[in-house]
């Protein structure tokens, strides 16, 4: 099978990564200790049978799978996930460490940090108790765990070959990194599927088969993977057959793909896209009343309905419901045109310029057509009597720069895409601290989320970000828009490929007629 | 012409050391910067100042530059963001295919451009004349991406040609020298040989237009010039027949001002290689700028517009040396 990939993959350790094209690569080679069930973000036993949490969230014990082995033949075991997580935390060189986005994240810190923006340790130590018993210790409770170990970057590799390929010798070159050769040419792990080149100058990675007790049986005998930037070029590739299946068609080819017979499978929805408010820049932004006076004033349902992909929903809140966290019973801002109008008059806000920032030149699976949801969402601004001033800018060319760094929006839209199932990657991100993007100190909310994020896995980490959620809800720091499916599309004769929230689909399930 | 040549190579060293200032200050006065791109949409604004802290983007800029120069004199300009492979090398692995399909476009441009303006010239205010003439006109007015996106969607299917990349994914060709069609015949891979030649079609084609219209236009007008001069009359009155006529005398010097178009024509291939090897999913020099510019990749974009601008400072020495080889009054000037 032959798969169009939107982006070259960068290099394939899963440490030095976090972009989706690679992990899609990796995902078929590497397996974590939990992976997700297909098809959706609840988790499932991967490298390990089972796992246990302490009760104060700070030991996670993982039961292995026996009889394992990696693609170098080497076998695994809890040696080798401790390897893997004190290499993670002893990792040396600024050049390595500034690439560890996933690890950074979860991780918070290392061993010795070298750089400013990394923080204390959350990792202790890693016990191999046995074969098959590997014991993480970490120095705090961490609400991202357990989910966040699904996440590819922290796939179990091969100490053997990360010894042999000098795979830790990330150097700075210049402005940017040089990889060692593990990382662009000796990946190994446990996955169906094994590394078998990459061919920069074709753009194509081809991945065959493992037969080496690999941890599911792939069906196909050789996965390639061909880089097509262009998304045209892809639909014409797939047309020809010269491709199998390519990744975020466009919304607007659906009906034009399903037509030519090809199958676009609908994602369930991992994503949120948000209308920001800077209460910073604009004062009157402060007032409650006229971030209410927006909720209701922005028909939601409507703009979902006539701008949005099939399957897309109206958000309630900041977390999609496949999280667990999702709350029924917030407080809900149905479209009501009047209701808005008169809250602006109360605030003494009626008439109120907001200079609105908007992307250019990016589409996002959150948000398909900023310049389009740009002007739906104006145009019921100025129905309850708000000016609009329009600022658009390219997303890499200063957008992203203005509204994180620099706050100089008064609402803007941005989204977010999430990476495992904890309502804290979602709400923890965007409400957490004070930022430039969103421009208000809320000690109260900024400490009930850190406090839902201790709370122990399980039902009480559920709960406490529904109150949490409910909480946002309540004080409305932005007003979230819409959860939206992107889609992934493969043709008439692919079977098996399940559509992952996560973009986790795996091909070992795939057969070609 | 040692010293001729010595002067020139000097001269081209200002040249390139203020254009690669321009470069310079180009890129790093985009906003962005390498570390957001580095980063990924994750990033948040701490990591990225920490990031150009670790990168020294946060040096003043003239010490970033002679830091890039130090490092570009001696042949090291990086490593790409987007593929984490030195850009170096990816010049090198890419290279081939540009000058596959920028040769292959030139070859069409060529062997169509002066058959086509001679008949136009030979036939003039004929309707052959003022279709060609139409035709020549839409081909330098419509874009080339324009052009290589009607053909894939009208021509690929029914020519069943492919209407992307330089090979069908997964066929196993043996690589030898990065120049797709030679490498199949020299290793007797007829297939692959095949395979290259199909995918080179269309791309070939929607590169060729501009130059293929050019070179119409051209030698349409030289060969009604030299239709002209006295000396068509002389060998006509001579009673020499129509064809030796045509073959010595109209030809001969109508193809003068056309070979020097066609040497302008071949420069100007490389900025349009970057729309159709984009849209052609033509892995070539084009493609990696294209994508270079989308992705901010400064390492990539600083060394391929100073490969481009070297590229052109030597044809244009060529040039000058091919011009002090034929006129030795250029020497001593």
């Amino acid at each position: 099978m032959v798969f169009g990939a939107a982006g070259n993959p960068k290099t394939f350790d899963p440490l030095f990564n976090d972009d989706g094209e690679t992990f899609r690569i990796i995902r078929q080679m590497m397996d974590t200790l939990i992976m997700n069930k297909p098809g959706t973000a609840d988790l499932e036993p991967g490298l390990a049978e089972k796992w246990e949490g302490s009760n104060d969230g700070k030991t996670w014990t993982f039961s292995l799978k026996k009889g394992v082995k990696f693609h170098d033949g080497t076998p695994f075991n809890a040696e080798a996930v401790c390897f893997n997580f004190n290499r993670m935390f002893n990792m040396k060189g600024a050049a390595a460490q500034s690439q560890m986005i996933y690890y950074g994240d979860v991780f918070e810190g290392f061993a010795k940090n070298e750089g400013d923006a990394s923080g204390d340790p959350v990792f202790k130590d890693c016990q191999a108790k046995d074969e098959s018993t590997a014991i993480l210790n970490l120095n705090k409770n961490k609400g991202a765990f357990p989910a966040a170990f699904t996440l590819p970057s922290f796939s179990i590799q091969s100490p053997d070959a990360l010894k042999k390929y000098n795979a830790d010798n990330v150097t700075q070159s210049g402005d940017s990194f040089a990889y060692p050769e593990y990382a662009t040419a000796h990946p190994t792990g446990t996955g169906p599927f094994k590394f078998d080149s990459w061919d920069q100058a074709k753009g194509e990675i081809t991945l065959s088969k493992a037969t080496d007790s690999p941890t599911q049986t792939a069906k196909l005998d050789k996965l390639v993977f061909k880089v097509i930037p262009d998304e045209n070029a892809r639909k014409q590739a797939l047309k020809a057959g010269d491709i199998q299946g390519f990744d975020y068609p466009s919304p607007a080819d659906y009906g034009l793909l399903r037509n030519d017979g090809e199958q676009v499978l609908i994602r369930p929805s991992f994503n949120i896209l948000y209308l920001g408010i800077n209460q910073k820049n604009n004062p009157k932004l402060k007032d409650l009343k006229v971030r209410q006076a927006l909720a209701y004033g922005l028909n939601r349902d409507q703009f979902v309905k006539s701008k949005l992909p099939e399957g897309a929903e109206t958000a309630t809140q900041f977390v999609p419901k496949a999280i667990d966290g999702y709350n029924d019973g917030v407080t809900k801002y149905p479209f009501d045109r009047e209701r808005a109008k008169q809250l602006l008059k109360e605030a003494g806000a009626e008439g109120m310029t907001l200079k609105f920032y908007y992307p250019t030149e990016v589409t996002r699976p959150y948000m398909p057509n900023p310049a389009d949801i740009f002007t739906s969402l104006s145009e019921d601004m100025k129905a309850i009597g708000i000016k609009v001033e329009a600022i658009a800018k390219p997303w890499n060319g200063g957008y992203k720069d203005d509204v994180q760094k620099a706050g100089k929006q008064d609402v803007h839209l941005l989204g977010w895409t999430g990476d495992y199932n904890d309502a804290g990657n979602f709400v923890g991100t965007f409400f957490g601290r004070e930022k430039a993007e969103f421009g208000f100190n809320n000690p109260e909310l900024f400490s009930a989320l850190s406090a839902a994020d201790a709370a122990p896995a399980g039902e009480a980490h559920t709960k406490a970000y529904q109150e949490v959620n409910k909480q946002i809800m309540d004080y409305l720091p932005a007003i979230p828009i819409s959860y939206g499916p992107p889609a992934i599309v493969v043709g008439p004769k692919v079977k098996g490929l399940v559509a992952s929230p996560l973009t986790d689909e795996r091909f070992y399930t795939v057969t070609v007629n | 012409m040692l010293r001729f040549l010595v002067r020139r190579l000097l001269q081209a060293i200002p040249t390139l050391l203020i254009l690669s200032i321009l470069i310079f200050a180009w890129l790093r006065s985009l906003p962005g910067g390498p570390a957001g791109a580095l980063l990924g949409d994750k990033a948040t604004p701490e990591k990225i100042a920490d990031l150009n802290r670790i990168l020294g983007l946060d040096d003043p800029i003239f010490v970033q530059y002679f830091k890039f120069l130090g490092r570009a004199v001696t042949g090291d300009f990086g490593n790409s963001l987007v593929s984490a492979q030195p850009v170096m090398s990816e010049i090198g692995n890419f290279l081939p295919a540009t000058l596959e399909l920028g040769l292959c476009a030139m070859l069409i441009a060529v062997c169509l451009g002066i058959p086509f303006g001679y008949l136009s010239a030979r036939f003039r205010g004929g309707p052959v004349d003022n279709v060609i003439i139409v035709l020549s006109l839409v081909g330098v007015a419509v874009p080339v991406f324009f052009l290589g996106y009607m053909m894939q969607d009208l021509l690929a299917a029914p020519l069943g040609l492919p209407s992307q990349g330089r090979q069908m994914a997964g066929l196993d060709a043996t690589t030898v020298t990065g120049f797709a069609v030679f490498d199949g015949i020299i290793t007797q891979e007829w297939d692959a040989a095949w395979d290259a030649i199909t995918h080179l079609i269309l791309p070939a084609f929607a590169l060729a237009t501009i130059p293929l219209a050019v070179i119409v236009r051209i030698t349409r007008a030289s060969v009604l010039d030299v239709l002209n001069e006295d000396f068509i009359r002389t060998a006509n009155s001579k009673g020499l027949t129509q064809p030796v006529v045509r073959r010595r005398h109209v030809l001969r010097n109508g193809l003068l001002p056309v070979v020097t178009v066609i040497g302008l024509q071949t420069g100007a291939l490389l900025g349009g290689a970057v729309l159709t090897e984009r849209v052609f999913n033509f892995r070539g020099l084009g493609f990696l700028l294209a994508e270079g510019i989308e992705r901010r990749d400064y390492p990539r974009l600083q060394a391929l517009l100073l490969f481009g601008a070297l590229v052109y400072v030597l044809v244009n020495m060529l040039v000058d040396v091919s011009y002090g080889l034929i006129d030795p009054r250029v020497r001593v000037r």
